[in-house]
């Protein structure tokens, strides 16, 4: 698993690219969390375009990321979600943004 | 007694969790046989997935064990999963299917027996403390138009 971030002013983005599962996932976290220790963002977006496969164990690493936040006084926004890991996050009430057809 | 398989594989490996992408990869190369859609095909690798890292996150919590992963055909299109431990086991089977039911903390949300009895269409959990766990779940993969 691939993560990659970028920091604008007080927004976080974070790309995950890859498969998200319990093997990925701590390194995710890991990641995930470093960076919003660095940048004190008002605003986390998690990126899953690139995410090819996603179980329950992403759904733990949002729900951190989202908490994180929370405790930040932010918000986070799940983006660019593809339709298998959308499947998971539904499953879990977790609201997130489908990923935009590309035509 | 039970029908005989059309087909079988059966792949056992150690509780690292390097081997979930592999336990995955090898059910889903054995179902292209069925010709699933990429949805079916999402499903059951995700089921598989939350078996698999049950089997390495709770059956081991502390050690290296065994787990046997069991893929067959049966009636043409029924593809029937099986993932074994021989591990920690589970005390209440019907309680920790329960939506949100956790052990494993905040690394864990409690939605893997959940997800893969609404991913798929039948899940059976067997388990005794202490002996293992067998997990158990099935799914008509539909037939598809234009093929042989
Ligand atoms: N193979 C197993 N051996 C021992 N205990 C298990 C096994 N599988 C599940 N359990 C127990 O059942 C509980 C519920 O499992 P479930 O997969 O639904 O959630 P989880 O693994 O805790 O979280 P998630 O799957 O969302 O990451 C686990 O927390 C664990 O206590
Ligand atoms: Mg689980």
């Amino acid at each position: 698993m691939e993560v990659r971030t970028t920091t604008k002013g007080r927004e976080l983005a974070v790309s995950l690219r890859g498969e998200l599962d319990h093997h990925a996932a701590r390194d995710a976290v890991t990641a995930i969390e470093r960076a919003a220790e660095a940048a004190l963002p008002s605003k986390l977006t998690l990126d899953f375009s690139g995410v090819t496969f996603m179980d329950s164990s992403g759904i733990a690493v949002a729900m951190r990321a989202m908490r994180r936040m929370a405790a930040l006084g932010g918000m986070t926004a799940l983006v660019n979600v593809p339709p298998q890991a959308k499947k998971v996050f539904d499953a879990a009430g977790i609201v997130c943004r489908a990923k935009e057809e590309t035509t | 007694m039970k029908k005989k398989p059309d087909n079988y594989i059966a792949v056992e490996f150690l509780s690292r969790s390097v081997n979930e992408g592999f336990a995955r990869a090898a059910v889903a190369a054995f179902a292209a046989q069925l010709d699933p859609t990429l949805d079916e095909l999402g499903d059951v690798k995700t089921a598989v997935s939350e078996a698999v890292t049950n089997a390495i996150v709770h059956a081991y919590p502390d050690a290296l064990g065994k787990i046997v992963l069991r893929a067959g055909v049966y009636n043409g299109n029924v593809l029937e999963i099986t993932v074994r431990d021989w591990g920690r086991g589970i005390a209440d089977v019907e309680k920790a299917r329960e939506p949100l039911y956790t052990t494993g903390g905040e690394e864990r949300s409690g939605m893997g027996f959940t997800i893969m009895e609404s991913f798929m269409d039948k899940l059976v959990v067997r388990s005794k403390p202490d002996k293992g766990t067998v997990v158990t779940m099935k799914r008509a993969i539909a037939p598809r138009s234009g093929r042989k």
